[in-house]
């Protein structure tokens, strides 16, 4: 009988191994490696070094032009060029550049190329994302990506996990992200650092998939290895929609050893927000002053997905977004963006004074698509405030929902939904 | 081996993204990476970092994304080593991977001061603080990273055959 965490159990199986234990440093072999256009052209560098022609499996990497797609100049023309012709060359299935493509973490479940039970690595940090399919999922770097690519195996430490045991539903206007916000609230930016968060309990069947996505993506906002969610209906169904390859359903040993178990009840969740510039300085509303704000985004892999549009939508139809405060509404794939348009939000949006956009990762980051100027200040749900995350580093990204984001965008201000649905007054 | 180099400090939580801006992230140049490293929070570093200096800093060094283009601008800049109380996971690995020095540990980032002459020699485990006549130890890698470190890095680690089953 063993005692391991459903992290472990997914890494033993894949070392070839009955048992691991925490800190054992194994080598695994991986089910999908991942790139984008940043990290990618690194990891095409260091491939060239090793002394193989081929990858190890061209159905099993994906590349994604996401971060500085479609090109924002020329650099950045270069670095998808030479990811597209690397594609090319070696065949790969998955290469998704300008028109087909979506921000990685919303197109590799949505293409259903990852499952439950698989191990995805991936050379961008938010690749924990797929815990949410009971996959698991990591960052790593473009010297790792190019072994992967070559090998089709990576090197890991066993990681301990936090147990995260949920219960309730959540409220009104209250979505994953809030959950998530006030967890990485509660232990830090760096509480799970090298361990999995592992999330459980009767609550995860009021958690739709959208919100547990959120959830998985943040982990890596506490300093976590991976996020991973129990398997459920609601995954399996999930994965059964979007065509993924048949699940491999691992769970957590009855006696397994947590560093630390946390019991969260949904219903006690209220809408958070990340103050600059660590997303560890969450706040609600009953303690926040008045923040005027110059632009808010809703998109991103943590919130660009299409329950999070329909929730901003609901808030912002009938309304203008206040005159000072540039709207950006990113749909995270061009499936999302469709759908969108066929559901009307884009029209909700766009007389809202909003702008709309085709999928990239952009201002998340800094990239392109709003940029902040010099003491100017964002309401983002994207995933980090970090300094100059979006822009000028004296500027500010404040995290929160779609919901808040979208009612912050309608008041000039950061706002609840509330203050601007008129309701729990 | 062993590295000796004057020291300069940051704080907690030093992220990939002040390390290196993702707006010069169109480039995979090293020199040119190298040549923005730590401006979004000093703008002085890049015009006073000398070979081998050495960087120490507090906890969860690293933390943020996953570009390998952080430990590379550090390493192009100069820097011979980084020292941190810890450090974020995938900032961990990628420096493995590549071939820039860190080390974990509490006494020596607490220890040490801006501007401190220190030397780390990795053979006999230990820190060694010239300026204020301290030592402090370090704990050895685990034997599977230090076989990488000793290739040279993943790629060379690869090449040697050492992921191969």
């Amino acid at each position: 009988m063993t005692s391991m965490t459903m992290t472990q159990k997914i890494l033993a199986t894949h070392a070839g191994m009955t048992k691991v234990t925490a800190g054992q440093l194994i080598l695994a072999n991986v089910d999908m490696v991942l790139g984008n256009d940043i990290t990618s052209p690194v990891a095409i560098n260091e491939f060239g070094k090793i002394k193989t022609d081929k990858v190890f499996d061209k159905e099993k990497i994906a590349l994604v032009m996401d971060h500085f797609a479609p090109n924002k100049d020329i650099q950045a023309a270069q670095q998808c060029k030479l990811c597209r012709e690397f594609s090319n060359e070696k065949e790969i299935t998955n290469f998704y550049d300008t028109g087909d493509m979506g921000i990685e973490h919303a197109l590799l479940p949505e293409k259903g190329l990852v499952t439950s039970g698989d191990i995805v690595v991936g050379a961008d940090s938010h690749t924990c994302t797929y815990g949410a399919l009971g996959a698991f999922s990591t960052g790593v770097g473009s010297t790792d990506m190019a072994c992967a690519m070559a090998t089709g195996k990576a090197w890991f430490k066993v990681p301990s996990a936090i147990c995260f045991n949920l219960t309730g539903k959540l409220n009104e206007y209250v979505s994953g992200k809030d959950v998530i916000l006030n967890i990485i609230g509660m232990i830090g930016v760096s509480g799970a650092l090298y361990k999995s968060m592992e999330f459980k309990g009767s609550g995860l069947s009021n958690l739709t998939i959208d919100d547990r996505l959120c959830m998985a993506n943040m982990a890596i906002e506490a300093g976590a290895k991976n996020g991973i969610f129990e398997v459920d209906n609601i995954t399996l169904e999930y994965l059964s929609s979007v065509g993924a390859k048949k699940p491999v359903i691992f769970s957590a040993d009855k006696n397994a050893v947590y560093d630390k178990t946390y019991d969260i009840d949904l219903g006690s969740i209220k809408s958070t927000v990340a103050f600059p510039h660590l997303p560890e300085n969450a706040r609600t509303f009953d303690n926040m002053e008045d923040i005027i704000i110059d632009q808010v985004v809703i998109g991103s892999c943590t919130n660009g997905r299409l329950s999070d549009l329909i929730a901003a939508a609901e808030i912002i139809k009938g309304k203008k977004v206040a005159k000072n405060v540039r709207t950006i509404i990113i749909p995270a794939t061009q499936k999302i963006y469709l759908q969108a348009m066929e559901m009307g939000l884009l029209k909700i949006f766009i007389e809202a004074n909003c702008a709309v956009s085709t999928p990239t990762c952009g201002p998340c980051l800094g990239g392109h698509m709003g940029i902040l100027a010099k003491g100017e200040r964002a309401v983002a749900t994207t995933n980090r405030n970090f300094v100059g995350r979006m822009g000028h580093p004296e500027s500010e990204v404040y995290l929160a929902s779609p919901q808040v984001a979208a009612a912050s965008a309608i008041a000039g201000k950061i706002a609840h939904p509330y203050d601007v649905m008129k309701k729990g007054e | 081996m062993s590295v000796r180099g004057k020291v300069i400090k940051f704080g907690n939580n030093v992220d990939t993204d002040v390390i290196i801006p993702a707006r010069y992230l169109n480039t995979t140049d090293k020199l040119t990476l190298a040549s923005h490293c730590m401006e979004d929070i000093d703008k002085t570093f890049v015009n006073r970092v000398n070979k081998g200096d050495i960087m120490v800093a507090g906890n969860n060094f690293g933390c943020g994304s996953s570009r390998e283009h952080a430990p590379i601008a550090i390493k192009e800049s100069g820097i011979s080593l980084v020292i941190a109380k810890d450090f974020a996971r995938i900032f961990y690995r990628n420096s493995i991977n590549i071939g820039l020095p860190i080390i974990e540990s509490v006494e020596a980032s607490e220890q040490i001061n801006e501007g401190d002459e220190i030397e780390a020699d990795f053979e006999k485990g230990v820190i060694i603080n010239h300026t204020q006549n301290k030592e402090y130890v370090i704990e050895p890698f685990p034997d599977f990273i230090r076989k990488i470190i000793q290739a040279g890095g993943l790629i060379e680690a690869v090449n040697k055959g050492m992921l191969a089953d």
